[in-house]
Formats: structure tokens, C-alpha cells, sequence
């Protein structure tokens, strides 16, 4: 009878005990560790992808991309500015409460000057508390696009801030790292167990979280080890080590797509390949010819029907491509399927363009290009040299790394450049202010039309959505007339998954383990 | 003694000067760091006052006394990419590079010594034959494909080892190291062969060129000649007298195993300081590419002076000359 009892009770206790042992770990590797846990010091996409699990945002993105409450449960816009309700019963992962405080004190943190934040939410000149759970951000002007500028600002909790000296984020003069560097103590779905940077990262479920049994996701633990070389990482994934790699490297999404547990999910990025014209200069600094041949919209055409993109596609990109001819992506507001379809390949009206606008014999210039940035960038310029040659212009490509590359564009020292470009608002007025405003920081094409110019500032302000949409609709419209760029393709973001695992694929490349089911 | 050793001394001390200056005039082409350290968002303003900041408008000069009176204090400053002080990353990373030299030392020791006298005495055997054809392909075969074939041998197709990352990492104080562990083991072994395989063969092939030299000297058909055992002959006498030159060759790959360990760590994820160099480089993060360039630079200079001073002990022909 004893016995039995023992019996029946060891029984019961393995019973329990196993859902515990059965622990749902999921493994994953991306090429490059975050720099820091420090939620405001870095505006890089693997630190963001750490910490927002392990902390959050006011207003997030699902993986369609659509604004989703997070810290915040409602918001609405005011005249001078907006006001947020923040979610209630919200503990921090150290059991602190979130307060109205923590959401001041972060946003105090992120416009310091040491942060690398302060751009994102210049717009916002006081924020004060309405009572615990109610904030007001009070913006210089109206800013209509203000929910959509706050998706990576991470929330901290004062108190922990203030007790480990971390109350501002890390700056470049003194020589010590701080207590947030390796910290962390979020609100998020997970807690951080341990950190080597570079070699592995340890996150585990939180079980207090608000959002516990609201979210498909069934992880109970993360195991992130980031791996530098791109066929180790493929190695990694095709041995079982990881369950999901983030970065696989195009060539080999094939031998990944035809192992047996293993498969591959797609999406188009948030992110378009274009070349820029410099059409502002008197003469070009590398061709041949006197003067600026790109001044006449006659060459820039010709620059656009000389490229064949589906060619691009198939040859250089494996299939992995959405030709196009404007320089945003479609879930970007202002994105049409019309002004978005490529332009047909051309290269006899093209010839005819450059001899009608003075250049029979064409001319020559030199194409600067990353070798390092973008998928395949290298490849996809040398491919536009055979192109260009075809109509009897003549490039010189000059293809570097990313890092002597992009002071190029910014000093405005090319002619001829490719560039790529993300938009994390997922408005067009982020694509407008910064490449094509006249005053815009990355307009090395020089463009300046005084319509384009007048919308970018419209847009910012105005706050009724219909007008607002079609004012973008008119300023893209007369982009696609002027043809400032040589619009390539959007780029694909590919995941390689074991088949054990579900994780929704996002075109801002972002990870949500809230939604990763494995079974 | 003395005056030999002052003399080795100041030519390290200008070995270590050209390095600086060739590190330093190195920085100014690999790019601009800010790009790297702002998000695209961040206005004209503020890359200048990053590099304001930096100092990276001052004169040239000014820039480079700086480099080097920051260099003779040891203070190699605040990583640009992880905001962290350089000398704690690289004190955090070396043991895990160190520990990979020192496991690929003696694996191309042990196996090159071993294989060398084989090949060195049973020159026409087909063992030796394949042996020295197979440690071609040691020398001719580039690190990092020897690298990417070993994980796809043992990790993809067999599972018999991790492909990559040091596992089993336990804590000694501030040195951690993956070498009391099973899961150590089995993660380190991968990487050290790859190390090894050049010096492996390095070591093979000076050992059985000396064997077969020494093998044919009057000292060894004397001994053959007293009736000794084949095996005293081959390991007591022959074996001995290649070993000075094999010493020396040891004492400056040490070095070299160092800088190459570059590729195999980014090969396989090894968390040293070869990993931290390129990641820099990638990054341009100028203070760490620094640091490493003079500790590298500082460890071939040490090594070289030791190795002349046992010279100078052990062979007083130089004595006599210097």
C-alpha cells in the first residue's frame, strides 16, 4: 500500500513535471549581435530587434505592419499635439509599476543629446503627465505621422534608471560602459537570462506579462546566437542547430527550400534600390562631355528605359526582386500600384532620347556603388554597365564598401550613385523630406521642384488624411514626369525556417516572437 | 650580452613606430566611421558634430601625436560600434583566441613532428606518398574553404560536432575558458584543425627535409655502425638534431597562428579577437582596428626577441659575431 502511494505519487509528480522538461526553446542566429541593450543609444536594426523583446514601445507594428497598442491603449490627436492612454497593471520585469512617470522620464532619455533618437521625435516640444495613465506630447506644429515615429522608442522605468545611473544613455566622451549596457528590465514578453555579446544571449518567457494568453506565440525561451559568416549560418540551420535563421544569403535559399525540415518564407522589404542622377551640377565631375547631360529629363528617361529590370530579376536577383519605377515601397502611404509599375525596357527610344537631347554618340560617366550594403548590389551595377552600353553611354563602375561609399553621396562628391532606401514611418514624407525636398540630406540627385518642395512641407502638417494622401499622389506623380532616379526594384527579405517553427515574416525584417508558435 | 640585447630593443622599438605610423596613415582609407555610427535619419549637424567630437577635422598631425601618446599610455579608448573601452574587450577576448592558438599549436606539433619523422625515414613507402600529397593540400587550400568543408563534413552531414560558436564556457577567475568541458571540446576542435593544417604542414615537411639530412650524416652511420637499435638511432639521436630548427620555426608561427586566426574565427564564430578585428574593419571602427594592429604587431616583436636572445644563448657563433 505504501509502495503503491510512493508509486502514484512519483507518477503524478513526472506528470507535472514533464510540461516543464517539454520547454518550447527556440534557437536563432542573425549575422550581427546588438551593439547594446541600451534601448536609445543605438538606432541599428539587430539592437532594436533585441530589445523590443525585452522591452517596449507606446504603439507597435504587427507583422502586417499596422499600428497596434502597446504601452498605450488609445490615442487621439489634439490640436497642439497628442494624447496617449497607457495600459493599466503593467509591471516592468523587476516587478516596478509603469506609470505615466516612465513613459516622461524615456522620452526625456531618448531627446537627449547623447541619444540616438532625438531626430525621430524633434517634433515634440513638452510632454507632461494627465494624471497616471494619461500623457500629452505637445508638438511644434500639428504632426499628423507622430504614432508612426514612436515604434522603436522603448520604454524604461525611472526608478531603475536612477538606482543604476543610467539615467541618460550612453555618450561618446566618457570612457566607461554603463549598467544598461548589459541590463536590461523592460516590460516586454521576455526577461534577459544572460548575455555574452557575440557569442549567445538567453532570453526567457515572462510569465507576468500583460499580454500573457492575448498572443499566439508559445516560446518559453530564446537562445540568440549571432553568426558573422553567411555559410556558417546556413551550416548552422541546415545541421539543426538554430530553428531560425534571419539573413539567409539569396543563393542559398534553394538548398535551404529543398532540405527536408527546413523551408523558406519571402516577403517584399520595405526597402528600394534606385540609382540618383546628379541633375543640380553645371558639369558632371567624371564625363566626358561638357556640362550636365542629367539636367535634361530627355537623358534621365533615356537612363530609366536603358535598364531591364526583369533582366535585374532573373539574372542578377534569382526571382528574388519586384521591379519597379518609384524609389518607395508598396506599404509605404503613397505607394500606387500605377505610379509603381516598372517602365517597359527601351533601348532604341532611348538612343533616339539621347541624340534628340544632344548626345548621338551618348557620353560617359562613373556609377559609384556599394559592394556591401544591399543584396547583390555590385552585380546589379555591373549589370546596368552592359545596359547603359547598349544605348552608347558609357559607365565606369566604381564599386566600394559601404563605409567610403555613403560620405560620397552625403559630401556630394558623385555623379552617378546607387542608394537604397528603408522607410521606417512607412510614410512617403520621410521619402520626400529626405530625397527629394531640395534640401533634403540625401538629395544628391540635386533635385528641386518647387511643387515637390511646397508638398513635403504640406504633408507634415496636414492632418485631414484624403487631402493629405492625394497631395502625395500629386507630388509622386509629378516625380515619375521628372525622373530624378533610375528606380531598380524593391528588395525581398527572405527568413530560413525549420518546419517545427511558425513565425510570421514582417517586410520591416523585424522578429516577433509574441507571434513564433513552434509545435 | 647586454649591448646585443640594447641593440634588438631599439630596433623593436622602430618596428613598433613603423607599425603605428602604417596603421594610422591605414585608417585615414578605410572610410568614414560616422556613416556607420548615425542612423540615415541623422542631419548634416550632427555627423559634424560626431566628427567634431571625434576629432577626425583635426590636422593630420595633431591627429597622429594624439594616436601615439594615447598608444604609449595604453589608452586605446572607447570602441565607436559597441561604446565599450577597447582594453576590456580585448581582455575579454583573448583567451578564447589564445586558447585556440595553443590547442592548434599542439595539434600541427604532435601530428607534424610524428609525421615527419615517418615520411623523413620510410621516404618511399605509399603512406608517406599520401601523406605528403594529402598535407599539399594543408598549404595550397585557402583557411576559410578547409573551414566551411570541415563544418559541412562533420556538422551538416555526420551531426557529430556543433558547426560553429564556443560552447561550454566556464568562468577561472576573469579567464574563461571552454577547455575543462566535453561541449568545450567538441566546439573547439573544429577551428583549431583548420588553424593548424598550415603550420601542421609547415612542421611535416621541415621535419622530414632535417630527418632525411641529418640521417645521412657520418654521426648516424657511426651509431648504426655500434650496433644500436633502429628506434634509439631514429628518436634519441636522429630526431634531437632536427629539432633546433623546428623550435625556432614554432617560436615565430606562434604569431602567425595568431594573425590567422582572423579567418578561422569568423569562419566559425569564434568569439576572439580576430572576430572583434573584422567586425571592426566592417564597421570602420578605428579604435579597436588600433589596438589590435599594436598588440599584434607587439606580440611578433616579443616573440622575435626572445627567439634572438635563445640564439644568442644557444649558439655562440652569434655571441662571437654580434
Amino acid at each position: 500500500m505504501h509502495l503503491k502511494q510512493l508509486l502514484t505519487a512519483s507518477i503524478i509528480a513526472l506528470t507535472v513535471a514533464s510540461p516543464a522538461l517539454a520547454e518550447n526553446v527556440l534557437r536563432w542566429t542573425s549575422q550581427g549581435d546588438a551593439l547594446t541593450l541600451d534601448p536609445h543609444s543605438q538606432n541599428e536594426s539587430p539592437t532594436i530587434a533585441m530589445n523590443g523583446q525585452i522591452y517596449e514601445t507606446l504603439v507597435t507594428r504587427d507583422a502586417d505592419l499596422i499600428l497596434r497598442p502597446e504601452l498605450a491603449e488609445s490615442w487621439e490627436a489634439g490640436p497642439d499635439g497628442w494624447t496617449f492612454k497607457l495600459r493599466q497593471g503593467v509591471k516592468f520585469h523587476d516587478g516596478a509599476d509603469f506609470t505615466a512617470e516612465d513613459v516622461i522620464f524615456s522620452f526625456g532619455r531618448a531627446m537627449h543629446e547623447a541619444s540616438d533618437y532625438k531626430e525621430q521625435i524633434k517634433s515634440i516640444t513638452s510632454i507632461e503627465a494627465i494624471d497616471d495613465y494619461t500623457v500629452k506630447m505637445v508638438t511644434d506644429g500639428v504632426n499628423p505621422i507622430l504614432p508612426n515615429q514612436l515604434t522603436s522608442l522603448f520604454i524604461m522605468d525611472k526608478g531603475w534608471a536612477d538606482a543604476n545611473n543610467v539615467s541618460v544613455p550612453m555618450n561618446y566622451a566618457a570612457n566607461e560602459e554603463t549598467f544598461a549596457v548589459r541590463n536590461a528590465n523592460g516590460t516586454g514578453p521576455f526577461t534577459l537570462v544572460s548575455r555574452a555579446p557575440d557569442e549567445l544571449t538567453v532570453l526567457a518567457r515572462n510569465a507576468n506579462w500583460w499580454g500573457e494568453g492575448m498572443f499566439p506565440g508559445n516560446i518559453d525561451r530564446i537562445e540568440y546566437r549571432p553568426i558573422a559568416n553567411a555559410a556558417t549560418r546556413v551550416a548552422a540551420l541546415l545541421s539543426g542547430e538554430v530553428d531560425f535563421v534571419l539573413d539567409p544569403p539569396l543563393q542559398d535559399l534553394k538548398r535551404i527550400e529543398a532540405t527536408e525540415g527546413l523551408s523558406v518564407k519571402t516577403v517584399a522589404q520595405i526597402r528600394s534600390i534606385f540609382f540618383g542622377m546628379d541633375q543640380g551640377i553645371d558639369k558632371l565631375r567624371t564625363s566626358n562631355v561638357d556640362g550636365n547631360p542629367f539636367k535634361d529629363v530627355r537623358v534621365r528617361e533615356a537612363m530609366n528605359l536603358a535598364i531591364d529590370r526583369d533582366a535585374i530579376k532573373r539574372v542578377v536577383m534569382e526571382g528574388l526582386a519586384f521591379p519597379t519605377s518609384m524609389i518607395t515601397s508598396p506599404g509605404v502611404l503613397g505607394n500606387t500600384p500605377e505610379n509603381d509599375a516598372p517602365v517597359k525596357t527601351d533601348p532604341e527610344r532611348a538612343k533616339a532620347l539621347l541624340a534628340e537631347a544632344g548626345y548621338p554618340d551618348g557620353f560617359t560617366v562613373r556609377l559609384d556603388c556599394p559592394n556591401d550594403r544591399y543584396n547583390n548590389d555590385e552585380k546589379i551595377c555591373q549589370a546596368a554597365v552592359s545596359m547603359y552600353a547598349r544605348i552608347g553611354v558609357t559607365v565606369n563602375l566604381d564599386a566600394i564598401p559601404k563605409s567610403q561609399h555613403f560620405p560620397k553621396i552625403q559630401k556630394r562628391e558623385t555623379d552617378f550613385y546607387m542608394l537604397g532606401w528603408g522607410v521606417p514611418t512607412l510614410d512617403s514624407h520621410y521619402v520626400f523630406s529626405y530625397l527629394l525636398d531640395s534640401e533634403g540630406s540625401w538629395n544628391a540627385a540635386g533635385y528641386n521642384n518647387a511643387r515637390v518642395n511646397e508638398i513635403t512641407d504640406a504633408i507634415a502638417v496636414e492632418t485631414d488624411g484624403d487631402k493629405r494622401a492625394s497631395m502625395i499622389d500629386e507630388a509622386w506623380t509629378q516625380v515619375k514626369a521628372d525622373m530624378p532616379y533610375v528606380p531598380i526594384h524593391h528588395q525581398v527579405l527572405a527568413w530560413g525556417l525549420a518546419s517545427t517553427v511558425d513565425i510570421p515574416i514582417a517586410a520591416d525584417d523585424a522578429f516577433r516572437p509574441r507571434f513564433a508558435v513552434m509545435k | 650580452m647586454i649591448s646585443f640585447i640594447a641593440k634588438r630593443l631599439a630596433q623593436s622599438l622602430l618596428v613598433m613606430a613603423i607599425v603605428s605610423a602604417v596603421s594610422f596613415s591605414l585608417f585615414n582609407f578605410v572610410g568614414d566611421p560616422v556613416n556607420n555610427m548615425v542612423g540615415q535619419d541623422a542631419t548634416r549637424e550632427q555627423r559634424l558634430e560626431i566628427r567634431d567630437k571625434l576629432g577626425l577635422d583635426d590636422p593630420i598631425i595633431t591627429q597622429y601625436s594624439r594616436f601615439v601618446g594615447n598608444m604609449l599610455k595604453a589608452e586605446f579608448g572607447l570602441s565607436y560600434r559597441i561604446k565599450r573601452p577597447v582594453d576590456d574587450l580585448i581582455a575579454e577576448r583573448l583567451p578564447a583566441t589564445l586558447e585556440l592558438v595553443f590547442v592548434s599549436a599542439v595539434i600541427s606539433l604532435f601530428f607534424g613532428i610524428i609525421l615527419g619523422i615517418y615520411t623523413g625515414i620510410k621516404r618511399n613507402s605509399w603512406i608517406s606518398r599520401v601523406i605528403l600529397s594529402t598535407s599539399l593540400a594543408g598549404v595550397s587550400l585557402p583557411t576559410f574553404v578547409i573551414g566551411i568543408g570541415l563544418i559541412y563534413l562533420f556538422a551538416v552531414h555526420l551531426r557529430w560536432l556543433p558547426s560553429s560558436g564556443r560552447s561550454g564556457v566556464v568562468a577561472l577567475g576573469w579567464w574563461k575558458t571552454s577547455l575543462i568541458t566535453l561541449e568545450g571540446w567538441r566546439s573547439i576542435i573544429l577551428p583549431a584543425i583548420t588553424l593548424s593544417l598550415f603550420q601542421l604542414t609547415l612542421i611535416l615537411r621541415l621535419v622530414r627535409a632535417e630527418m632525411m639530412e641529418v640521417m645521412r650524416t657520418d654521426f648516424i652511420k657511426f651509431a648504426r655502425a655500434r650496433g644500436l637499435s633502429e628506434r634509439a638511432i631514429n628518436f634519441r639521436h636522429a630526431l634531437r638534431n632536427t629539432l633546433v630548427p623546428v623550435i625556432t620555426i614554432i617560436g615565430l608561427n606562434i604569431g602567425g597562428l595568431v594573425a590567422f586566426s582572423v579567418v578561422t574565427e569568423t569562419v566559425f564564430q569564434w568569439p576572439g579577437t580576430g572576430l572583434m578585428f573584422i567586425q571592426a574593419v566592417n564597421f570602420v571602427d578605428v579604435p579597436i582596428m588600433a589596438a589590435y594592429l599594436v598588440f599584434v604587431a607587439l606580440l611578433f616583436v616579443i616573440i622575435n626577441l626572445i627567439v634572438d636572445i635563445l640564439y644568442f644563448v644557444v649558439d655562440p657563433r652569434i655571441r662571437l659575431g654580434g
